[in-house]
């Protein structure tokens, strides 16, 4: 990096590279973010080994894969459609996106569908058979809680952005000329499955 | 360093008069970095002088034995918002917020920072922050009691109003991530032709690595407290010792975030010291590498130590001695700088201006903060030290000796340049005496009552420390008095100062090259930079 940078003013091109490093830096401190819980997930399941096993079991590891699928599915539509702008596929672009942020509330609807049964058992904080159990137990499900949660709170927020980029292009605001704010839409998105993919072997996996 | 913008026609108001709106809505609306700039300086002022006058009412409380005049819940409140106050709406955006936004365009040869309404959003946030830290004063039952730590158990136990003070706090982390985003961007990508990284001032490095501190440590802080929250509504367990949490964690994990955050507070005055003291020795700074690099290496560093605030906490020992050796080591990056910066001075041709003077006040006060530090840093004297007011001692050394004194002086060294009007320098320095002087009695006691064993936090003292407790408070009451002076003058600058010429000192950074107040897009015509900074004499380029 010992090189100028190139003279960039805001009168003048948009600076793609600028912007990408910006949302990259952004990204660290998303991952910063659940770094936080991932410690604590760490320093827990190594003084309670054998309850966060029991915690595990009882998870349904169903929704867990399919929420997956969903997932993965949604990163591989989120990437074709940027791919398809670029080249100018404005229709493939809509479609990918579409079928994107369908993904995305899939996911978020069998979430719900799963914490619902959760709490309908009592398994939740404070919930009369949460109490029952023991406190290593109580510990996996308020780690369960809080991170399929907070990650819960990034696919809605994901789900949000990708609607606007939607929005965008139809408008034509974003273009195959000038797509940075998709990609970085999609980065963000990208995030958010990385991240569930560290979740699922550690929540449903564990048992 | 020459440049080819020297010599354009100064517009008479710059910044101040030149936006797209007028009025009110052309400051709170403008993506102008210099306007930011200046709102994040009204504001934090603001805060801190409300912080100061619960700091007067604390050090009232000290006076006043049987019985003390404030209860003790009400003494818990002063410290917490004291601590709050200061801590995440002064010191943690400090330098950065005002000098930082004002001058990193401006010093890289750039017209603003990268993302220029995203910067407009921190501040929004900011101020959100800030104002929700206020709402929770007056809501729920009674304001948080907690410190400014928010340590668990007690904070998701306590009825007063933490969930809304930590909220606040979260907001302001986030302001505090965007703004270092921000930073980082703008000085890899808008950097004028032919400023190379070995070319940029020492104050944009400084940015530059507390910008990465911000970036990478506060979102710990965020997940930390967005748990804290979650545990004083829905009861979760991670922290709570009932439900087989561990507190200890807690603490872990704000210090992992709250340790390099101190560095987010000094490295940034570290920066504007080594503007200062070149300018005024008339002379290149010594060793320009290696204060660069010390600053990357303080905030690389000073993320591996936090675990010398949880000594006496029960950690493993060997973690213990880790973290202690450590703590050892991070005073080496920051003595490097003052021993660059003295000999900056050896055989300069020194000129006592206020911001100089000031400058120099800096380093003494800091010097003493650090050592300070290195003894507390040390096993068994932690022991003894650890939660007395010699720690509350060393930390103002170290924060207002050190950052706000680096604070006063930046904004000595750069209100011309940023307002357009020349303060009155005779004042300046006789507000000097009373801060100074102030200072050491005030803080220094604190270090011996500490010393002595007196415990922080409490609302009251036993007999034997009540002298030293006056002692202090006057001490207090004489710095207040200097600080006072010290903003009257800027603020009758402002009013009816002169009006300042473009380079009053005679500085040779490209902030000194444009108006006095620069104009909206700071340079008529963009610099190019063709040798080092701080070239004081163009035929050596030294």
């Amino acid at each position: 990096m010992s090189k100028p940078a190139a003279a960039l003013t805001h009168t003048g091109p948009k600076d793609y590279q600028g912007a990408k490093l910006g949302m990259w830096i952004f990204l660290f401190t998303e991952l910063l973010l659940f770094g936080g819980l991932f410690i604590l997930y760490s320093s827990y399941r190594a003084i309670y080994p054998h309850d966060f096993h029991e915690g595990g079991r009882h998870l349904n590891v169903v929704l867990g894969v399919v929420n997956t699928v969903f997932l993965l599915t949604s990163s591989l539509t989120v990437a074709v459609s940027i791919s398809a702008l670029r080249k100018g596929n404005r229709r493939l672009t809509l479609q990918c996106l579409g079928a994107t942020i369908v993904l995305g509330i899939l996911f978020l609807a069998n979430k719900y569908i799963e914490w619902s049964e959760e709490i309908r058992r009592g398994i939740y904080p404070n919930g009369p058979e949460l109490e029952k159990l023991p406190n290593g137990e109580k510990i996996f499900y308020g780690l369960y809680y809080s991170m399929t949660g907070l990650h819960g709170l990034h696919v809605l927020a994901g789900v949000v952005v990708l609607t606007v980029m939607l929005a965008f292009v139809i408008k034509n605001r974003v273009t195959a000329a000038d797509y940075v704010k998709l990609e970085n839409a999609g980065l963000y998105w990208h995030l958010v499955d990385v991240i569930w993919i560290f979740l699922l072997p550690m929540l449903y996996l564990a048992a | 360093m020459t440049n080819s913008a020297a010599g354009s026609v100064p517009v008479a108001r710059g910044y101040l008069e030149q936006g797209k709106r007028k009025g009110i809505p052309g400051w709170l609306l403008s993506t102008d970095h210099k306007r930011i700039g200046v709102l994040y300086l009204g504001t934090m002022l603001t805060f801190f002088f409300v912080a100061v006058l619960i700091g007067v009412l604390m050090r009232i409380e000290q006076l006043t034995l049987n019985p003390p005049l404030f209860a003790a819940q009400t003494y818990n409140a002063f410290f917490t918002l004291h601590g709050v106050i200061m801590i995440f709406l002064f010191v943690l955006p400090g330098l950065s917020a005002v000098f930082g936004n004002f001058f990193l365009p401006i010093m890289i040869g750039a017209e603003d920072v990268a993302f220029p309404r995203l910067n407009l959003a921190s501040w929004y946030f900011f101020i959100t922050g800030a104002l929700l830290a206020v709402v929770a004063l007056f809501t729920g039952n009674g304001p948080p009691d907690t410190g400014w730590t928010f340590y668990a158990p007690f904070s998701i136990r306590t009825g007063t109003n933490v969930t809304l003070g930590v909220f606040a706090a979260f907001v302001l982390g986030f302001s505090s991530i965007l703004t270092g985003l921000n930073f980082i961007t703008t000085v890899h990508r808008m950097r004028a032709p032919g400023m190379h990284w070995h070319r940029m001032p020492l104050f944009i490095w400084s940015l530059y690595a507390t910008a990465w501190i911000q970036v990478l440590a506060t979102p710990i802080l965020g997940i930390t407290l967005l748990l804290v929250i979650a545990e004083r509504l829905f009861g979760i367990g991670v922290f709570d010792p009932a439900k087989g949490g561990d507190p200890i964690l807690y603490q872990h994990l704000f210090w992992i975030y709250s340790h390099p955050a101190v560095y987010i507070m000094i490295v940034p005055a570290m920066g504007a010291i080594s503007e200062i003291i070149p300018t005024f020795a008339h002379r290149t700074i010594f060793g320009y590498k290696a204060i660069a690099y010390s600053s990357m290496a303080i905030a690389a560093l000073g993320s591996l130590v936090w675990g010398h605030h949880m000594f006496t906490s029960g950690m493993a020992d060997q973690a213990n001695a880790v973290f202690s050796l450590l703590t050892f080591l991070v005073a080496v990056p920051s003595a490097i700088k003052v021993f660059n910066w003295t000999a900056t001075l050896y055989k300069g041709s020194i000129e006592l201006k206020p911001a100089m003077l000031y400058a120099l006040t800096f380093i003494f006060l800091f010097a003493i903060g650090g050592l300070t530090g290195v003894i507390q840093g040390a096993l068994n004297v932690n022991v003894h030290l650890h939660d007395t007011y010699w720690i509350v001692g060393h930390f103002h050394y170290v924060m207002f000796g050190g950052t706000g004194v680096g604070f006063l002086a930046a904004l000595l060294y750069w209100f011309p340049k940023m307002f357009g009007k020349m303060y009155n320098q005779t004042m300046a320095v006789v507000a000097w005496f009373p801060i100074f002087i102030g200072f050491n009695i005030f803080y220094f006691t604190m270090l011996v009552l500490g010393y002595m064993g007196m415990p922080r936090r409490y609302f009251t003292h036993l007999p034997q420390y009540h002298e030293a407790h006056v002692i202090a408070s006057i001490g207090a009451f004489i710095m207040v008095f200097g600080l006072l002076l010290f903003f009257g003058n800027l603020l009758a600058a402002l009013w009816k100062g002169k009006t300042a010429e473009a380079n009053p000192w005679g500085g040779v950074t490209l902030e000194w090259q444009t108006s006095s107040p620069p104009p909206l897009e700071n340079f008529e015509t963009r610099p190019e930079i063709h040798g080092r900074p701080y070239a004081f004499n163009p035929e050596t380029n030294r």
